[in-house]
């Protein structure tokens, strides 16, 4: 247990050993900040910096946005891909053009975005949903192919129309790969919001305060943003593992 | 009086079922006018080499697949669509991993809005006749092969259906098991008076649990012959007569298909 810990807490002791070195030999706050001031940073999280929020508050606007894409994703994506799962010719007939779109990362609709839907939430949560929709469709439909053929027999012999189906037999048995299709979709959709916040016309968010103090040379402040981006995404990514663990863990039995 | 004479004399028919499938150009045909009949309270077996489409005709029987021609008539009618006058027992036990033993039991009466109480005391009810009222609670992923096939027939049986079918239901138990679970069988249909029919490939588990065996010919399948087993309940595996019906069955199933085998058992 000890020896696990150890392992665990070498290679970021190293780094901040190795940074400490090197921060102390370069000697120059703009190119490489030393730990305690990233610390400070981090340390004091409700602190206004530099008249653009505190770190909390722009974190849990950066939360707000990639909730409320990753909600319009999911929405979308789930029937879709129940429907893709359960309809042999919708399957064919969209197929084609979703791989097609998959590849495209959701950056470079930015354009697209902002020409349709102006500067502001709107052309966010469209960058942030389109990157949480594919893994979520694609995991939906695998779930739904999946489910064993047994089950699905098994209770039509008793009678049961489509919606018992539907909701006693498919979705949970497609639960857990939706599931996981929401996790990577949350993880994707965590990346592109930070990536959106930093694009003009966003004053908020932590993709923004990254950007905002790396032009008044505030390197230790990018770092922090960085960190706790990191640790966010961990802490989102830790929820979605124990509910899956906690609830639908059936399937690896 | 006419009503009461119809539910004792349920019978199941099979008229000239055929099925053929395609496959890439060619027509396969797997079975070839198949007829037979069970009545109520009997024990059929289908018994044939692998290949000769026998859970095909069990699949058709429920009403998974459609015949290419042919009939299946229950009580005279039609069967066109899986129904619970069916009770379906798969040869993996076909349970949901997710529900308990009991609302596995009891997912049928879910679905039709039996109240709550009435569904646990039902789901107990058959869960106890095959012995597992201790493990309602449990979940599939910790029961044994032996005790999920059991589930699989505590849950056929809820809906009070015709006919229990069973596609080859203990092929994948061990010897022990297996064993046990066939007297198990017997049992319940002792209880309830369902009639059964059994897919099988092992000759000696059709002639233990059977009142008559289907005998099918391999592809396509036609039925070669229906045995009728006088033998008393239970069945002693070891007795002259079991011994003789099974070199009789075994020598039936070797023949081609042209040669007659003989009649008396």
């Amino acid at each position: 247990m000890n020896r696990r810990i150890l392992l665990k807490l070498m290679i970021p002791l190293t780094i901040i050993v190795l940074w400490e070195a090197l921060a102390t030999s370069i000697h120059n706050q703009f190119i490489l900040p030393d730990i305690q001031s990233v610390l400070m940073v981090l340390l004091s999280p409700g602190t206004d910096i530099m008249g653009s929020g505190s770190l909390i508050e722009n974190a849990l606007m950066s939360l707000q946005r990639v909730g409320l894409g990753f909600l319009v994703a999911t929405c979308l994506a789930v029937p879709l891909g129940v429907a893709m799962g359960r309809l042999e010719p919708l399957k064919a007939a969209l197929d084609g053009m979703v791989s097609a779109l998959r590849p495209v990362p959701p950056l470079a609709w930015v354009p697209l975005a902002l020409a349709w839907l102006k500067i502001g939430l709107a052309s966010i949560v469209f960058i942030i949903a389109l990157g949480a929709f594919f893994p979520v469709l694609l995991n939906t439909m695998q779930g739904v192919r999946g489910v064993k053929k047994n089950w699905i027999e098994a209770i039509t012999m008793m009678g049961a129309k489509e919606h018992d189906l539907m909701i006693r037999v498919i979705l949970p048995a497609a639960a857990p790969e939706i599931w996981t299709g929401m996790r990577i979709g949350f993880g994707i959709a965590w990346m592109c919001v930070v990536a959106a916040e930093m694009l003009p016309g966003t004053n908020t968010g932590l993709g923004y305060l990254i950007m905002y103090a790396y032009s008044w040379g505030q390197v230790q402040v990018v770092i922090a943003g960085m960190i706790a981006i990191g640790i966010i995404g961990i802490g989102i990514d830790r929820f979605f593992v124990t509910v899956e663990r906690r609830w639908l863990s059936w399937r690896g039995l | 009086m006419a009503l009461l004479e119809r539910s004792v004399m349920m019978m199941l028919q099979l008229k000239d079922v055929s099925k053929e499938f395609c496959s890439g150009k060619s027509r396969v045909k797997t079975l070839q006018d198949v007829n037979f009949e069970v009545n109520d309270g009997e024990i059929v077996a289908i018994l044939g080499p692998s290949g000769c489409g026998k859970t095909t005709l069990l699949r058709i029987i429920a009403g998974l697949e459609q015949p290419s021609s042919g009939d299946v008539l229950l009580d005279g009618k039609r069967v066109e669509q899986p129904s619970p006058q069916f009770g379906m027992v798969f040869q993996e036990h076909a349970l949901l991993p997710w529900l308990s033993v009991h609302r596995n039991v009891s997912i049928g009466l879910e679905m039709r809005g039996i109240p709550r109480e009435e569904m646990r005391r039902s789901a107990m009810q058959y869960l106890s006749m095959v012995g597992l009222q201790e493990s309602s609670e449990r979940y599939p992923h910790e029961l044994s092969g032996g005790m999920r096939q059991r589930v699989a027939v505590a849950r056929a049986l809820t809906l009070e259906p015709k006919l229990l079918l069973m596609d080859e239901p203990f092929s994948a138990l061990d010897f022990q098991t297996r064993r046990q679970i066939q007297q198990d069988i017997l049992q319940v249909q002792e209880k309830t008076g369902k009639a059964i029919i059994v897919v099988t490939h092992s000759i000696e588990e059709a002639i233990y649990l059977a009142d008559r065996l289907v005998l099918l010919s391999s592809r396509p399948g036609m039925v070669r012959e229906v045995l009728k087993i006088d033998l008393d309940r239970p069945r002693d595996r070891a007795s002259p007569r079991f011994l003789k019906s099974l070199d009789y069955v075994l020598n039936c199933l070797n023949t081609s298909i042209t040669t007659e085998c003989g009649k008396a058992v």
